[in-house]
């Protein structure tokens, strides 16, 4: 069936075509203040239809199988086709890529009662905290998504990709100050997740953040050095730098880092990686929503830029072989280029001497979020956990501070990077144009020695 | 305006296969449930340095249920509407509500309390899924064009887009209430390119939106405005730390706006996740500011005649004469918090929660310019990034972009800083209220003056 409607998508010319099948299962529940409020779940289903003529595309979908429902999304999608290309007849080959993410037990076929017990054991282990952990709310989310590519250039690639989330949040109260804090992770793991991060440790750690707010007090206004702890602050790559090199904005010219190939972008200790092959991780793919199993992709290396994140379009406008960065949503949405795991290659600097060096400035521990402006590379941050350095130790925490810089601008004046790399637990999910998909961030400890600061104090 | 035939026999379809489900689930166990029934098209194009790049179209259709049985609740959502496929749909949906414990807060409103009739809102433009590809593709053509003829110092463009899209939709609920809505929505946006010094570059974007075909903006008015908008920050730069008043222009003030509503939400109150949670009947602006949910206003994106559980909406007053005078609340949230609720449910069939329509505040006397007057030195913000607020606390800070007022005029383009005060602060510092206010998006302001802010630059 897929090589009659790929026959038929590309009927009246275009380069390519290709098939995106999904079916999609999703488990959750969300637990408030130790009760399950709501038990919630379904199943989306669907085919993407793509057709590609030069750097345009057509596009349509069909929420179900039925062989005259795709092919009527087939002419649909083919009427951005102005003659040309085409082709008789569609071979397919089947891969079976190597398996990234391979899951004994599923989150989302467990029975309800563990995934409850899940729950209750995060819930209890933050109201146990203290006794000023005053409301907690937890929820667990899995989703496994069954994806087959089919193009007509016979790639014919299936593949099965599970995911579980655990989020707790606590609020904790003194006097009349009340303050938030929050603690998840997961990844393309199945139940055994719990068995190495029990749900006992994102209760404790929204806990021990609420807490830890409480004494938090107004972050200085101004350029200060910034030490970025490790794990999380990947967020800080994957925004200030990451997006600059997906290769759509590089083919439109609309990105800072246009033409940049070979060029130094960043300070020599900085070398940059998307990997896609990390077991378990939240980001990674065997094969990528175009069909092609991807590999790792040297983005930086000691500075210099090296390459770009390609789909099948920008890499054959670049004249490239392999892409393996074309990512969607789901079958609603056409691919685009898109991280996978990005981080920062671990160096050689002690993570207490880079602190040690600091004399004012902030330590930059968890992250609930940042934006970029591409085409100029501005990047704001938020802090949900963050403290004042001074004279070489940390001291007070600081209230939701703001981190504001430039990536390239940024990337220059990173001066020391740690030894102690670490992957931050599952919880980031990356929107661009619209579309959502869950990525991995990395980073070792980083001193960046100039940042904005966007506090309150003067 | 009357509905086409077309979209009346949609509504009576959708409206029978509602009440039918509600009839299924009651035989199967439900003691009580809502079922939201949808069926929409859509059409997006692109095109990017005058050739199409994107062209989408597909049509969906989708149920979501909540059930309810001995106060358990389930949610559940499905995109197959084959009434077999359903049947077990429900069959899964019932089994889930199991996990859940009961709630008897969670029970649907009294039935004499759902609507009887419903008012006819001005919401459908039988014009909008008449426009196709090729009338899309134009529009988008003729504004990218005018963006990039407007001036020489335009050297790219991100783009410019068109997307129309049409739903109609049914709610049918086990306390009788049954009743269709059908609605349209179309835009036009533009992303202009500028390169300034140093090879950093600006973009500027500008899109219009309306319910209605004829309320679109001229498509080389909304290029040229973008235009207008990238070459507006040639040149910006960071200005030193300093505490000064702040004028936000309509678009940032939505932005503000929007985080208010956010926290006036019978969920953040409840949860505490609202720093106005105890703030009801108390002032938190000045008298000149009052804030409005209204869901009637014709042709506006938010409007609706009936909430998600079937009561009749009507126009919430939330802020009175700078009083917090109402939360907005569905039956649980209000329930939960001793109060009435304000017919403001979230869409049928979802985890019952509130929502707003169309939010804004009261649009003042004053224009835009005369807010600057007796500005010594301030910062005049024009777009804002990142997600910098924390709903505890009100906490606020985010990276900003404007303009700085010098002698009660705007002067220089500013960027990369970023602006800081508590929300609770801000709002009781608001110094004036434009007249500008649009209702292109649901939640709307006009520009606001604020007396004092953190600015972090330099």
């Amino acid at each position: 069936m897929a090589e009659r409607i790929l026959s038929r998508a590309l009927a009246s010319g275009g380069d390519f075509a290709d098939l995106y099948f999904e079916y999609r299962r999703s488990a959750s529940l969300s637990m408030e203040d130790g009760r399950i409020r709501v038990a919630g779940g379904g199943v989306d289903m669907g085919v993407g239809v793509r057709v590609v003529c030069g750097e345009a595309v057509g596009y349509a979908y069909a929420e179900s199988i039925d062989e005259d429902e795709l092919l009527h999304a087939a002419d649909t999608a083919a009427r951005i086709a102005r003659g040309g290309g085409g082709i008789a007849s569609v071979n397919l080959r089947r891969r079976r890529p190597k398996n990234r993410y391979p899951v004994d037990a599923e989150v989302v076929d467990a029975e309800g009662a563990e995934r409850v017990e899940l729950l209750r054991r995060a819930d209890a282990a933050a109201r146990k905290a203290s006794r000023r952990i005053v409301r907690v709310d937890a929820s667990l989310v899995a989703v496994t998504k069954e994806i087959l590519v089919a193009s007509s250039e016979g790639a014919f690639v299936a593949d099965h990709q599970p995911m579980v989330r655990m989020g707790v949040s606590a609020i904790a109260r003194r006097g009349k100050r009340t303050e938030a804090g929050s603690s998840g992770g997961g990844g393309r793991r199945g139940l055994d997740y719990f068995e190495d991060v029990p749900p006992t440790f994102h209760g404790e750690e929204a806990a021990r953040v609420a807490l830890v707010n409480l004494d938090a007090r107004p972050a200085p206004a101004g350029e200060l050095p910034v030490v970025l702890a490790a794990g999380d602050s990947g967020i800080l790559l994957h925004e200030a730098v990451g997006h600059g090199l997906e290769a759509d904005f590089n083919r439109k010219r609309t990105s800072n880092y246009t033409d940049r190939i070979g060029k130094k972008v960043a300070s020599p200790l900085v070398t940059v990686v998307d990997d896609p092959t990390i077991v378990g991780s939240r980001g990674s793919i065997n094969v990528d929503d175009e069909g092609e199993v991807p590999s790792i992709h040297r983005l930086i290396v000691a500075g210099k830029l090296r390459n770009y994140m390609h789909d099948r379009v920008s890499a054959r406008y670049f004249g490239r072989k392999k892409a393996g960065s074309g990512r969607r949503e789901s079958f609603r949405h056409p691919p685009m280029p898109r991280m996978t795991n990005t981080y920062m290659a671990p160096g050689e600097d002690d993570p207490e001497d880079i602190i040690r060096s600091v004399n004012r400035g902030i330590y930059a521990k968890r992250f609930s979020g940042g934006q970029v402006n591409i085409s100029n590379g501005d990047f704001v941050f938020s802090l949900v956990e963050g403290y004042l350095i001074e004279g070489g130790r940390i001291t007070a925490p600081l209230k939701g501070v703001n981190l504001i810089g430039n990536g390239p601008v940024a990337m220059e004046a990173v001066s020391m990077v740690g030894h102690d790399f670490r992957l931050s637990d599952g919880m980031w999910t990356c929107g661009k144009d619209g579309q959502s998909v869950p990525v991995g961030v990395g980073m070792p400890t980083i001193k960046v020695d100039a940042l904005t600061v966007g506090g309150t104090e003067i | 305006m009357p509905l086409s035939r077309k979209v009346e026999r949609r509504s009576r379809e959708l409206a029978d296969l509602a009440a039918w489900s509600v009839e299924r689930l009651q035989a199967m166990g439900a003691e009580h449930c809502e079922v939201g029934v949808a069926s929409g098209r859509e059409l997006e194009v692109s095109v990017r340095a005058g050739r199409p790049e994107l062209v989408k179209e597909a049509s969906s259709s989708g149920m979501s249920v909540r059930v309810i049985v001995g106060e358990r609740v389930a949610t559940s959502s499905t995109t197959d509407l084959d009434r077999a496929a359903l049947e077990d749909f429900f069959r899964r949906a019932l089994e889930m509500a199991r996990l859940a414990e009961p709630d008897p807060l969670a029970l649907p409103p009294d039935p004499k309390e759902l609507a009887r009739r419903i008012r006819p809102l001005d919401l459908f433009d039988p014009r909008t899924d008449r426009i196709d590809a090729a009338a899309a593709l134009a529009r988008a053509e003729r504004a990218e064009r005018a963006a990039l003829r407007h001036d020489r110092r335009i050297t790219a463009s991100e783009g410019a887009s068109f997307g129309r899209s049409s739903a109609v939709s049914a709610l049918a609920t086990s306390g009788g209430f049954l009743g269709t809505a059908a609605g349209t929505y179309q835009s036009l946006a533009v992303q202009a390119v500028a390169d300034d010094e140093g090879g950093k570059k600006r973009n500027g974007v500008y899109w219009t939106g309306a319910r209605f075909v004829e309320d679109l903006e001229r498509p080389a008015d909304v290029g040229r405005e973008a235009a207008r908008r990238a070459i507006r920050f040639l040149g910006a730069r960071k200005i030193d730390s300093g505490k000064m008043p702040v004028v936000f222009d309509h678009e940032a003030a939505r932005s503000i706006v929007g985080l208010v509503a956010s926290c006036v939400l019978g969920d953040a109150v409840y949860r505490r996740r609202s720093f106005l949670a105890d703030k009801l009947g108390k002032r938190i602006a000045p008298k000149f500011v009052t804030i409005v949910d209204d869901p009637h206003l014709p042709r506006a994106p938010g409007s609706r005649a009936y909430d998600g559980e079937g009561r009749a909406t009507r126009r919430n007053v939330v802020v009175r004469d700078g009083v917090l005078e109402s939360f907005l609340l569905d039956t649980h949230s209000a329930r939960r918090l001793g109060l009435e609720p304000t017919a403001s449910a979230a869409g049928g069939g979802s985890i019952p929660h509130a929502t707003t329509s169309n939010f804004f505040v009261r649009k003042g006397r004053r224009t835009p310019k005369s807010l600057l007057r007796g500005i010594d030195r301030g910062l005049y913000v024009v777009r804002m990034m990142g997600f910098g607020f924390d709903p505890v606390t009100g906490n606020f800070s985010r990276g900003a972009e404007g303009f700085l007022i010098e002698g009660g005029a705007c002067t220089v383009p500013v960027g990369e800083i970023t602006i800081s005060r508590n929300l609770g602060e801000l709002l009781l510092d608001i110094e004036g209220v434009g007249n500008d206010l649009d209702h292109r998006t649901a939640i709307a302001s006009p520009s606001l003056r604020v007396a004092e802010m953190t600015i972090a630059g330099r």
